[in-house]
């Protein structure tokens, strides 16, 4: 892999650091006008999620990372490994339980989401930011209550369970906010 | 969000219109007190030997030429035969310094009194920002008094290994091996600068970053550096000398520059023969000081990026 001097990163750059693959969230050039330069980075590792702020001196690097973000199908989990599939290929690929993580529940399948492949193989599974899942239970839905703005807990097809408004009953099809598991509102037909 | 948001400006125009006022004012308040203004040249034959700023090079004719990384060497020449307190409001240029608060071009305000110490220019320097905005006085501190609050070590007796262990503690660093330089860089610039909210002269540096400023004691007898900086809004704006006019000393410390260089592997530097010249001669006492003048644009606005309050800041590809 290359390595990366400090001035080269940017957000996005995936590099090593402590044996472990980091994406680069932020890079700030400190510099004394008349003293040493250092770059002050934010990363992420991708591993364990963690967010590290690390001081550089400019001028210094790192081993790039062999990581790459690429958009697959969702095939099926056989309740040990969760299936992918690149569509161009069809190259197939698994991935466990700690991997894919909370992007579990959102995952339904032959929805296209993002892999992050480390050495190949996969290291995290990002679902598209909005997802459109219907709800396959809740409470029943109350009549003329849409103004209230109560809500009530309602789990969805993959099994996640969200915060709706009290109006919805099952069967509706709802978009959700993967990221923050916040209900946006129902799916346009 | 950009500066011409913050000022309640909406376009380049406002900001084209904020600048050429902030570069007006700054005329006026040297008109007022007596100061010309000169242009010296931002190409010429020598580059600054400090071993932390790269000056950009161009070739003219076969021969290496340099982009001033700062006014300082023909003004100390212009000083050296005669000349009156003067100022320089123009660009200064220095090599792969890009960041929020860097563009390798930039906007530099340069004055330089004839007979002052470094306490009479941090006056000046006050009624400056004064005459910017009525309201705002710079607080003093020694920068001892600075380190010792934010970091807990005096940094003039502290020992290199004292100040790595504080850094490594503090910072999550994992150096070793590094000079006491290199470690009160690293502490001030991460530990005090970002407490330097409100406008604040910070004074009496340690001896070993006196750069181009006179030896001196502070008020407890310890031997400083006659050099003052100006931080607001934790941004480093201006760096001020007492400035050294001894011709040997000067030589000696463009010795030891270059010897700092080869450790680091960097260009050796020719010597600037033409500002030794000006020591040898006579470089009348007097006190310098250099200010960004983007920067200060940045502050008066509220900016976070330099490239904000600049029209064009450097084009990345």
């Amino acid at each position: 892999m290359a390595s990366y001097s400090t001035n080269e990163f940017k957000g996005g750059l995936k590099v090593m650091l402590d044996g472990d693959p980091c994406s680069i969230l932020e890079n700030e050039y400190v510099k004394p006008g008349k003293g040493q330069a250092f770059n002050r980075v934010r990363m992420k590792n991708l591993k364990t999620g963690r967010v590290w702020e690390r001081t550089f001196k400019s001028g210094e690097s790192l081993e790039g990372a062999d990581v790459l973000d690429m958009e697959m199908d969702y095939l099926y989990t056989d309740g040990e490994f969760w299936h992918f599939m690149e569509p161009d290929t069809f190259e197939q690929h698994q991935a466990d339980e700690n991997t894919v993580g909370e992007a579990a529940k959102w995952l339904r399948e032959q929805d296209r989401i993002f892999v992050t492949l480390y050495n190949g193989a996969p290291l995290a599974v990002t679902p598209p930011n909005h997802v459109e899942l219907e709800i396959t239970e809740t409470d029943p839905g109350l009549k003329g209550d849409t103004a209230q703005g109560g809500t009530k807990p309602a789990t969805l097809s993959t099994g996640a369970v969200v915060k709706v408004p009290l109006f919805l009953s099952v069967g509706e099809v709802i978009r959700v906010d993967t990221r923050t598991g916040e209900y946006l509102g129902r799916a346009s037909k | 969000m950009s500066a011409t948001e913050l000022t309640g400006a909406s376009t380049l125009n406002e900001l084209l219109r904020f600048r050429a006022g902030l570069l007006a004012k700054i005329r006026e308040f040297f008109a007022l007190r007596g100061l010309m203004e000169v242009e010296v040249p931002v190409i010429g034959p020598s580059a600054v030997s400090d071993p932390h700023i790269e000056s950009l090079a161009l070739i003219l004719g076969g021969k290496y030429y340099y982009l001033q990384s700062s006014p300082e060497s023909f003004i100390k020449r212009l000083l050296a035969q005669g000349c009156d307190s003067l100022y320089y409001l123009g660009k200064a240029f220095r090599c792969e310094e890009q960041g929020a608060r860097h563009n390798p071009e930039f906007t530099m305000l340069e004055w330089y009194r004839l007979g002052y110490s470094d306490t009479e220019l941090m006056q000046e320097v006050d009624e400056f920002f004064k005459s910017l905005r009525p309201e705002l006085s710079a607080e003093r501190f020694s920068y001892a008094q600075l380190f010792e609050t934010w970091v807990g070590l005096n940094p003039h007796t502290a020992t290199a290994e004292q100040l790595c262990q504080v850094a490594r503690q503090l910072l999550a660093v994992t150096w070793t091996d590094m000079d006491k330089n290199f470690w009160l860089d690293l502490l001030f610039s991460h530990l005090v600068e970002p407490k330097l909210q409100a406008l604040t002269i910070v004074y009496d540096f340690p001896l070993s970053q006196a750069a181009l400023a006179k030896k001196g004691a502070d008020v407890l007898g310890r031997d400083v550096a006659k050099r003052f900086e100006v931080f607001w809004q934790g941004i480093e704006l201006a760096n001020a000398y007492w400035e050294l006019t001894d011709a040997d000393e000067m030589y000696r410390r463009f010795t030891e520059d270059n010897k700092k260089r080869e450790s680091m592997n960097k260009s050796n530097i020719k010597l600037d023969k033409k500002l030794l010249r000006a020591h040898q001669d006579g470089l009348p006492e007097c006190a310098g000081i250099a200010l960004g003048v983007d920067r200060l644009a940045m502050c008066l606005l509220g900016s976070k990026n330099i490239r904000d309050v600049m029209p064009f800041p450097l084009e990345l590809d």
